[in-house]
């Protein structure tokens, strides 16, 4: 177990090239008159990966969404990937090509095939020929271990194989960076662990990320940072054993000897 | 304590013998008939509640049951036989000596049927079978519409049919060149041809056309290459146009047919697929209008809706036959089934508009965001994810929506038309087929051709659910 993660780090370190893909200044979003994330500071560079904690309603989704303008901030600056992130469509659309998102209920659509639903958006949005779309749908469905259900409806898929799916489909695009909302929360225990392992075996490929989740066992073994917000806030960030083994503030403690305990 | 108490529990499940371990599998077995098959679906609706007499409530309930369904089933046949006997089993059908009218008569009446005779007088709706489909259409240029009619027919079972290929092509002309076609076809062409018009439209078409070309090449940027991508669909557009006014223009040496003389099925179905090709995609616009974020497309949205759905139809058609000839300038004749096209297709719009926003809300939020976060633009995600869930999702709706309008065209008689409905009432008031069986007949025929066009427009949907439900 400390061999492959020490193989892994060595893999890592040559592949951290310090490109600022995300970098958020001073953000701060209201829903009407509920301040929901405030002066929020992350920075991000190429290959990182980070775990965002914290109870519900501390605006984790909320933060994320924001970096794919799902939702709206209204103070602060946001950049992806060199883009800055504001009403001109033309910015919004340019980042949104860059940028994957995993949903806690999948989203996938239910009238195209598997395949029609990994193709439809190099075919559309990047103007590939349709041949060379099928072809990479068909490689990043064999990436997620599924190729076999390409013609498939994915009602006819189990949740785990849904939420698969949806990797496959974001990972289609290419995209700088991967945006994980929860994405296993709506899943059996029984297929909690093939899509962790996917997740897994993306991050190990050098993949930039920022998941919300509590699977903490996921988050100890793949995370280099964790962060845990509270009501809005950015509370404690650190490295994931520094923040298991010995959190600072008095919520991390909280919250972790909830989640911790069961 | 607490390990007394699940001590406690354990051995008296043990004592229980709770522990079980299957040692080979149960069979796989068939259901049993009675609960399958015809005879099972009769059991289950009909028998079943009739059959059970296990304790006193129960056989009351049951007597009650079996002395209602013989009711009911008496009642059904009665209806049945008696409609049968009508149209069918007492009718008469044939009129050899030229008749007319007496033929249908009883002994009474002077005629040689039975006293107390009462069945549908077939030859009366032979003799008014033209008026009743084409109206005062010349009888030497019926051809114009039997060939628009075999046209729109075989356009139509291609699009319909799965297996043949070139559906989208062929839908594409059926509403692109077949209105045209049938329109000079039906009215005989031969409008004039505006040089001036048909010089503009197509300099401007070609010129948007070019437009596109230059901007797809890479020549423009900036705000005007947006422009450029709409410019390209423009400019057919504008072509298409001048063609149409080209076509419509020229004089194909048919005899002209004023509107007014049109009548019966050829009015209704004018009217009604007019009505329901535009009202689709128009309504469409309008439900996206009315959910856009942009505030003049909301706010014109809306008041196109309300404005059209607050008033009724015949008020509507009313409106249009009085008041739009206020509004022309002196000697210009606005033709009055346009008026009433227009009328019919803007007021289906406003309701069909409902119907689909209804389909857009209903669709998950989830969906819009999968779209949005895959990068696609707000016309791709509407047409490619949240149009063909949503249509398919009220498709029972929008269904309904066609059926009532097609039957709403009755109401084109407020304008002087005389469409289905009203053809066939006129031919009720000839004197020379005057029986007391006459306005039964005829209505009986109007019913039935009614039927015919609804509920088969009504399968076709039930077929079209059917096929879009395999994937979810």
């Amino acid at each position: 177990m400390v061999k492959t993660s020490v193989a892994r780090d060595e893999k890592r370190k040559t592949s951290l090239d310090g490109t600022v893909i995300v970098s958020m200044e001073h953000v701060n979003k209201w829903f009407g008159e509920f301040h929901v994330l405030r002066d929020i500071n992350l920075r991000v560079v190429r290959g990182e990966r980070i775990v965002v904690c914290g109870p519900s309603g501390s605006g984790k989704s909320t933060l994320i969404r924001c970096l794919n303008r799902l939702e709206k901030h209204q103070d602060g600056d946001i950049n992806v990937h060199g883009i800055e992130l504001n009403n001109d469509v033309k910015n919004i659309d340019e980042i949104r090509r860059e940028v994957g998102m995993v949903f806690q209920h999948f989203n996938l659509f239910p009238h195209l095939s598997i395949l029609e639903n990994c193709m439809l958006a190099p075919i559309w949005v990047r103007k590939t020929p349709r041949a060379e779309a099928e072809e990479i749908a068909m490689h990043f469905l064999t990436r997620v271990k599924i190729p076999e259900q390409a013609s498939k409806y994915p009602g006819q898929l189990s949740g785990g194989q849904q939420q698969r799916v949806a990797i496959a489909r974001a990972l289609c695009m290419q995209p700088q960076l991967m945006l994980f909302d929860e994405p296993t929360s709506a899943l059996d225990p029984e297929m909690i662990k093939e899509v962790l392992d996917t997740m897994v075996e993306l991050a190990d490929d050098g993949m930039t990320m920022i998941c919300v989740t509590h699977e903490m066992g996921f988050a100890r073994r793949v995370a280099d940072r964790v962060i845990f917000m509270d009501e809005g806030q950015i509370v404690e960030q650190n490295e994931p054993e520094a923040f298991f083994n010995n959190p600072q503030s008095d919520r991390t403690k909280l919250f972790l000897s909830q989640i911790l305990g069961h | 304590m607490a390990s007394n108490r699940t001590s406690k529990r354990r051995s008296a499940a043990n004592n229980n013998e709770v522990a079980f371990i299957r040692q080979e599998d149960a069979p796989i077995l068939p259901p049993p008939t009675i609960s399958s098959g015809l005879a099972g679906w009769l059991y289950e609706n009909i028998f079943a509640s009739m059959l059970d007499y296990s304790s006193l409530g129960a056989a009351v309930k049951s007597i009650l049951m079996t002395v209602f369904t013989a009711f009911v089933a008496y009642v059904f046949t009665v209806q049945i036989y008696g409609l049968l006997d009508f149209a069918i089993l007492s009718a008469v059908w044939q009129d050899p000596e030229e008749q007319k009218r007496q033929v249908c008569w009883t002994v009474e009446q002077g005629g040689a049927l039975p006293n107390g005779w009462h069945g549908a007088c077939w030859p009366y709706i032979i003799a008014k079978t033209k008026f009743i489909l084409y109206g005062a259409y010349p009888n030497e240029s019926l051809w114009r519409v039997n060939s628009t009619y075999l046209l729109g027919a075989i356009l139509l079972a291609w699009v319909m049919i799965e297996r043949l290929p070139y559906r989208k092509f062929v839908a594409a002309s059926f509403l692109t060149i077949y209105p045209i076609f049938a329109t000079v076809m039906l009215t005989g062409g031969g409008f004039g041809l505006s040089q001036f018009s048909v010089g503009v439209n197509t300099i401007a078409g070609l010129a948007l056309i070019s437009f596109g070309r230059v901007g797809k090449a890479g020549w423009i940027t900036g705000p005007l290459l947006d422009f450029s991508k709409v410019a390209g669909l423009a400019g057919w557009f504008f072509i298409f146009f001048a063609a149409a006014l080209v076509s419509v223009g020229v004089d194909f040496d048919l005899e002209k047919i004023d509107t007014r003389d049109w009548g019966g099925l050829l009015i209704t179905l004018v009217v009604a697929t007019t009505a329901i090709v535009v009202s689709l995609p128009l309504g469409i616009l309008l439900a996206l209008g009315r959910r856009s974020n942009m505030p003049v497309a909301r706010t014109l949205s809306i008041i196109f809706i309300e404005f059209w759905r607050g008033v009724p139809l015949i008020t509507v058609l009313f409106m249009a036959s009085v008041m739009i000839p206020l509004f022309m300038p002196e000697g210009v004749n606005f033709d009055s089934l346009l008026r009433a096209l227009i009328g019919v297709t803007l007021w289906q719009s406003a309701y069909m508009a409902e119907v689909i926003r209804g389909g857009l809300q209903a669709i998950d939020k989830g969906q819009y965001e999968g779209a949005d976060a895959i990068g696609l633009s707000y016309w791709q995600s509407m047409r490619l994810i949240i149009l063909p869930q949503a249509l398919t999702r009220v498709l029972p709706g929008i269904v309904n929506t066609i059926i009532s309008v097609f039957k709403d065209t009755s109401l084109v008689s407020i304008v002087g038309l005389f469409d289905l409905l009203g053809a066939t009432q006129s031919t009720i008031a000839d004197a020379a087929w005057s029986t007391p069986v006459q306005a039964s007949t005829g209505y009986l025929v109007v019913a039935l051709i009614f039927f015919v066009f609804c509920f088969g427009m009504s399968r076709y949907s039930m077929y079209l659910e059917r096929k879009l439900n395999r994937g979810h």
